[in-house]
């Protein structure tokens, strides 16, 4: 337990630990606001012309703000010191390594997906995910105002993204990740000769498939399967929606691949955790 | 009482002593409001007037203001700190150490420095996560929501660069676990997948960023390069076309 307060109380956590209040403070005020409006309606024009005069109000309101910044990092520039650790050296590899904090939700990914995927490609869908966003999300409500009602999906899809996926397991990499990159509990110790047996098989394995040709074409199979089946039923079926004529198919196709991109690291994480699976698909170039 | 502590004040500011240090009054107007914005070179960046709910903390959580805040500290304090750091191998861990125990301030210097990076990287997530809850990314702001995400990369960028230059165990392990990935770029680095056998460890993406095979002095040199002007100008010119897009836009977004 020692270890892990000394963890958590590391000068360079300090802002993990900030997130631990701000996310939930913030979640709570947009939450108080979406439901306000849901219940009384989007605020009319008349509210909205209603302008002021930027000088003084604004620059008020952001000396003022200033102020409190600054006094805040004032008071932990005074009272934490910046780590500085023994000179570099190269021949001394410290177990665990880590990136910095704001890194760690990516190489938290590198456990469950191989370099290339969880180091390059999904972060690549990442940025590219969220510039495509504003192009994607054809939704024209909820525009300017904190509402639930009114974009349920873009909310859920996003806030499991950012808190979830990106918040979540960069606490979990901070906090929980030890020696060998292995889980602890904050009670356990650290244990740096810790062996966990690699039990992990490959999906093919499980299916009883053992010639590698054949394993091969079967996470073919798996992968396309996960990304074209879902997509084309619901289209089968709700293709002639008015939501889906207005999307039009390529939108379509962005938005559901990078939707099961995203789903594909939680689900690759139950795989890996629940039924030890290494691999989805093994194939001669590179595997998933 | 009010009439005599008005003909107090008239006295007062009419008196030859306070006309010669003011030199007019202060008019309560629209119009001196507006010229004060418009004539101020660093006010400038606002529009005269705006929405009533832009002020609202409640809306904007002063997000994006405060992200520009900590840019600006770190910039004034990374200039300071400058003046003592040498990025060379030689020097940089020692001129780190000389700067916090022999330079007046030194410390709280690279406190500020450190924790205002730090302060930076928190508040533009949460900027980022406010923009999307009110759905300000919608028309017609799409491309400054993509303005802001390539914001995002360099926030982390500048940190990540700045991350090495202490020249610590701690420097040195983060920046070679942040680097190692791009061994595997498809194609493009040694270990990647689809990488034409030309592709070696002396000449993909990793040797490009590191001006080595691991982390090295030129990779120092290269990083704080990287760190103290090309990242900083380059978040600049794209916080200005930011500011810039968020007026053009219609500033702050609003139930319309
Ligand atoms: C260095 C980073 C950044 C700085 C200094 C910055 C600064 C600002 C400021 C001062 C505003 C005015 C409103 C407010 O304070 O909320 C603003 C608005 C905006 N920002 Fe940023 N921003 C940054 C990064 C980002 C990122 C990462 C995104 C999104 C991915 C983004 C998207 C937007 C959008 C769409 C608006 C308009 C919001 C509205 O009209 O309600 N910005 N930004």
């Amino acid at each position: 337990m020692e270890h892990f307060i000394a963890l958590v109380t590391k000068p360079d956590n300090v802002p993990i630990l900030a997130m631990l209040f701000l996310i939930p403070y913030f979640m709570w005020l947009s939450y108080k606001q979406a439901r306000q409006t849901d219940k009384t309606g989007v605020p009319s024009d008349a509210a909205l012309n209603d302008k002021v005069y930027v000088w003084p109000y604004l620059c008020r309101n952001e000396f003022v703000c200033a102020i409190i910044v600054m006094l805040v990092l004032g008071i932990w520039s005074i009272t934490i010191d910046a780590p500085l650790e023994e000179p570099s050296d190269p021949t001394k590899t410290p177990n665990p390594s880590k990136a910095p904090w704001y890194f760690l939700a990516l190489q938290e990914m590198l456990v469950y997906f191989d370099p290339w995927i969880a180091g390059v490609v999904l972060p690549g869908f990442i940025i590219a995910g969220l510039i495509a966003i504003p192009y994607i999300d054809i939704n024209p409500k909820g525009k300017g105002y904190y509402t639930l009602k009114e974009r349920p999906f873009a909310l859920a899809v996003f806030c499991f993204g950012f808190i979830i996926l990106w918040i979540v397991l960069m606490i979990v990499g901070t906090f929980l990740r030890g020696p060998g990159w292995n889980l602890f509990a904050p009670w356990e110790k650290w244990d740096p000769h810790l062996v966990v047996p690699l039990t992990n098989v490959n999906l093919s394995y499980l299916f009883g498939i053992r010639e590698a040709a054949t394993a091969n074409f079967f996470g073919f199979a798996v992968v396309a399967g996960y990304f074209a089946l879902g997509p084309i039923f619901y289209f089968w079926k709700r293709g002639t929606s008015r939501f889906l004529q207005e999307l039009g198919l390529v939108r379509y196709v962005i938005v559901s691949f990078l939707f099961l991109s995203m789903l594909a690291l939680p689900i690759k994480m139950a795989l890996r955790l629940g039924l030890k699976i290494k691999y989805v698909w093994v194939s001669p170039w590179f595997n998933i | 009482m009010n009439e005599e502590r008005k003909g107090l004040k008239e006295k007062i500011t009419k008196s030859d002593i306070w006309r010669s240090i003011f030199r007019h009054g202060y008019e309560n107007t629209g119009r001196r409001y507006t010229l004060q914005v418009l004539q101020n070179v660093w006010l400038h960046l606002h529009p005269p007037r705006v929405s009533r709910h832009a002020l609202n903390f409640r809306f904007t959580w002063c997000m994006g203001g405060i992200t520009f805040l900590m840019f600006l500290v770190t910039a004034v304090t990374g200039v300071l700190l400058m003046f003592y750091y040498r990025p060379t191998a030689e020097y940089a861990f020692r001129d780190v150490q000389y700067l916090e125990f022999d330079i007046p301030f030194g410390m709280l210097l690279r406190n500020m420095h450190r924790w205002a990076a730090h302060g930076m990287v928190i508040s533009v997530m949460l900027h980022m996560f406010r923009v999307f809850l009110t759905g300000s990314y919608k028309k017609p702001r799409e491309f400054n929501w993509a303005v802001g995400v390539i914001l995002l990369l360099v926030t982390f960028f500048l940190s990540f660069t700045g991350y090495l230059l202490p020249w610590d165990q701690l420097a040195f392990w983060a920046v070679t676990v942040g680097t190692n990935m791009a061994r595997a770029t498809p194609g493009l680095g040694h270990e990647g997948p689809f990488a034409p056998d030309v592709v070696t460890q002396a000449n993909d993406v990793r040797f490009a960023l590191l001006a080595g095979t691991i982390v090295g002095p030129s990779t120092l040199l290269r990083f704080y390069i990287l760190h103290c002007v090309a990242v900083p100008l380059l978040a600049s010119v794209l916080m200005a076309l930011h500011f810039w897009r968020v007026r053009k836009d219609g500033g702050i977004s609003g139930p319309l």
